[in-house]
């Protein structure tokens, strides 16, 4: 793969050219050097392929990856693509295989692991035809995945010199990981959510914290969470990780902290009909109302109040991406928390109060710099590092996404 | 009853492509479920909905949300929702199956086929008028576009 010639602005994660979400060299530079490079990419739970022969497909980036539970109880993930003609292998989302899955084309064979182990007529019919006595069956698998699980979380790396996931996340996400997924899950359903956007975008909002109580209005209304709440950003040291939180104080309902900014979130006299959207349990403990957490390239975990989903970000050309959306509880919710995890996903997801806003931004962006490619997006609220801070008006998860990012691409 | 729930049906799709949702609630008891799914997860019994209400209140709230919070580029829907087949009577519910299907129109002109499904519902006599008791919105795909302000 050649150079990419195109320039970044020097010495400062605090802008970003907009070429960056348009280039379509620089997109195929993504997919080779992140995706399918020394990162963790996140594939599915773990209780999605709970058995033998349970299988899901899924991506890594662009390429397409089949997920599957081995008879040894180990989880392996290879390309979904034969080594034949490059067909899918598997065809569904989600299923169980005995001890092999059989490509439809010209029904070539692979086990469990990946490994070629059928070809049709290998030796022909009636001794003509047939492979070559040569043909190494070996040599033409798909690529093969190296699997991890954490905390029922299945990610997969195609690099050989991935660092073991603890390693890439560093204790502090990983602590707060932990601190959601403790316990076994349980699906509650999915969504897929079209995004007409680059996937850096929606990444790039999630870890946003500055823009949470200003773009949300619902959030501000309900005083679910604000920037004058209790709360903070932790980033990991390479930057590519992070997880905000909201401590739960409820603050004067006269704040003037957002008043004077003239902020259309603040609105009043609006109430709920029915309040029991927010009543929520302290199920972790430790007052903290919501929690957003981002494992790079590809994963968010969300806890907002008693709504947790899993939500994975496949990129799907240089402007577009899916959104796959998880929601999820514990296996041993009682029924009101099941209810209330129910009524509370309202806040999430492609229609959530709190989260139909992140659908459409994207796309704003998308659109507004569609002229801008020489143009830079500025990213300096909170300086310009990418530490740790007290407080959530600040870029410095952003700037630290664009750290990691740059260290992966080489520019 | 067939015409009863048709004429619902349409009235009830006139309030929403006419930008009339403060008489969405309407169309609904005060004890009630609106769910808006998928089929896939329907067929699996998988609970969670992209809207999940199940009060009147609920219902309200959405509407007021809408008006007042949420943010989403001007658009509007057009329903067209085809005869409902009467499944079954429990009682004083009358359950019923009806296709639908929604283009979406945005600010800029563009027409997508936004949704298309099927309502399940349980229809009750409430002094007089038909209405909803449960309308689970059962989607033919699980995946949307940009975002779902507006109900179907």
């Amino acid at each position: 793969m050649g150079e990419l010639t195109r320039a970044w602005p020097a010495e400062t994660l605090a802008r970003v050219p907009f070429w960056v979400y348009q280039d379509e060299a620089n997109y195929q530079a993504e997919l080779r050097r992140i995706f399918e490079g020394p990162t963790w990419s996140y594939l599915c739970l773990e209780s999605d392929v709970a058995g033998p022969g349970d299988f899901r497909t899924t991506f890594v980036g662009e390429m397409p990856v089949i997920v599957v539970r081995g008879q040894d109880g180990a989880v392996h993930a290879f390309e979904n693509r034969c080594g034949h003609r490059g067909a899918l292998i598997a065809l569904d989302d989600a299923g169980r295989v005995k001890s092999a899955f059989q490509c439809v084309y010209h029904a070539w064979s692979y086990d469990l692991r990946g490994n070629l182990i059928g070809i049709a007529f290998e030796k022909g019919s009636n001794g003509r035809g047939g492979m070559p006595a040569e043909f190494c069956k070996a040599d033409h698998g798909p690529r093969k995945l190296r699997t991890t699980t954490l905390y029922g979380l299945v990610f997969g790396t195609l690099a050989p010199d991935t660092p073991p996931i603890e390693a890439y996340l560093g204790t502090e996400i990983l602590g707060r990981l932990r601190r959601v997924m403790r316990k076994r899950v349980t699906v509650l359903g999915r969504f897929t959510q079209a995004l007409p956007n680059n996937w850096k975008l929606y990444i790039e909002n999630v870890k946003d914290t500055y823009h949470a109580s200003l773009l949300h209005a619902f959030f501000g209304t309900f005083r679910i969470t604000r920037l004058t709440q209790g709360g903070g950003v932790l980033v990991s040291p390479d930057g590519a990780h992070h997880a905000s939180y909201t401590i739960g104080v409820p603050e004067d309902a006269k704040s003037a902290a957002y008043r004077e900014q003239g902020i259309r979130s603040e609105l009043d006299g609006f109430r709920l009909a029915d309040a029991r959207l927010l009543d929520s349990v302290d199920e972790f403990d430790d007052g903290i109302q919501l929690q957003i957490l981002t494992v790079f390239p590809n994963l968010v975990i969300q806890q907002v109040q008693n709504s947790l989903a899993v939500r994975q970000v496949l990129p799907k050309g240089v402007g577009a991406m899916d959104l796959h959306w998880t929601y999820i509880g514990f296996a041993d919710d009682t029924a009101e928390m099941r209810q209330r995890r129910l009524r509370q996903a309202n806040l999430v997801g492609p229609a959530g109060y709190v989260s139909m806003e992140d659908g459409c931004v994207g796309g704003f962006v998308q659109r507004g710099a569609a002229a801008a490619s020489e143009e830079v997006s500025v990213v300096n609220m909170g300086g310009e590092g990418t530490d740790s801070m007290d407080t959530r008006a600040t870029e410095a998860s952003v700037r630290g996404f664009w750290k990691a990012y740059r260290r992966y691409m080489g520019c | 009853m067939l015409e009863r729930v048709v004429t619902l049906n349409a009235d009830y799709a006139r309030a929403i492509d006419d930008d009339r949702l403060e008489d969405w609630p309407g169309f609904f008891t005060e004890k009630c479920l609106y769910k808006i799914t998928s089929a896939d997860n329907h067929r699996r019994g998988l609970e969670v909905g992209l809207i999940y209400a199940d009060s009147n209140g609920m219902l309200r709230d959405r509407v007021a949300a809408l008006r007042e919070a949420n943010v989403y580029e001007r658009q509007t829907y057009r329903h067209l929702i085809g005869l409902p087949a009467i499944v079954g009577t429990e009682g004083e519910v009358t359950r019923a199956e009806t296709p639908f299907l929604v283009v979406r129109i945005m600010r800029d002109g563009t027409m997508d086929l936004f949704a298309t499904g099927r309502y399940l519902d349980a229809l009750v006599d409430d002094g007089g008028t038909l209405r909803l008791r449960e309308r689970v919105v059962v989607c033919d795909s699980g995946r949307f576009d940009t975002l779902l302000a507006i109900p179907l």
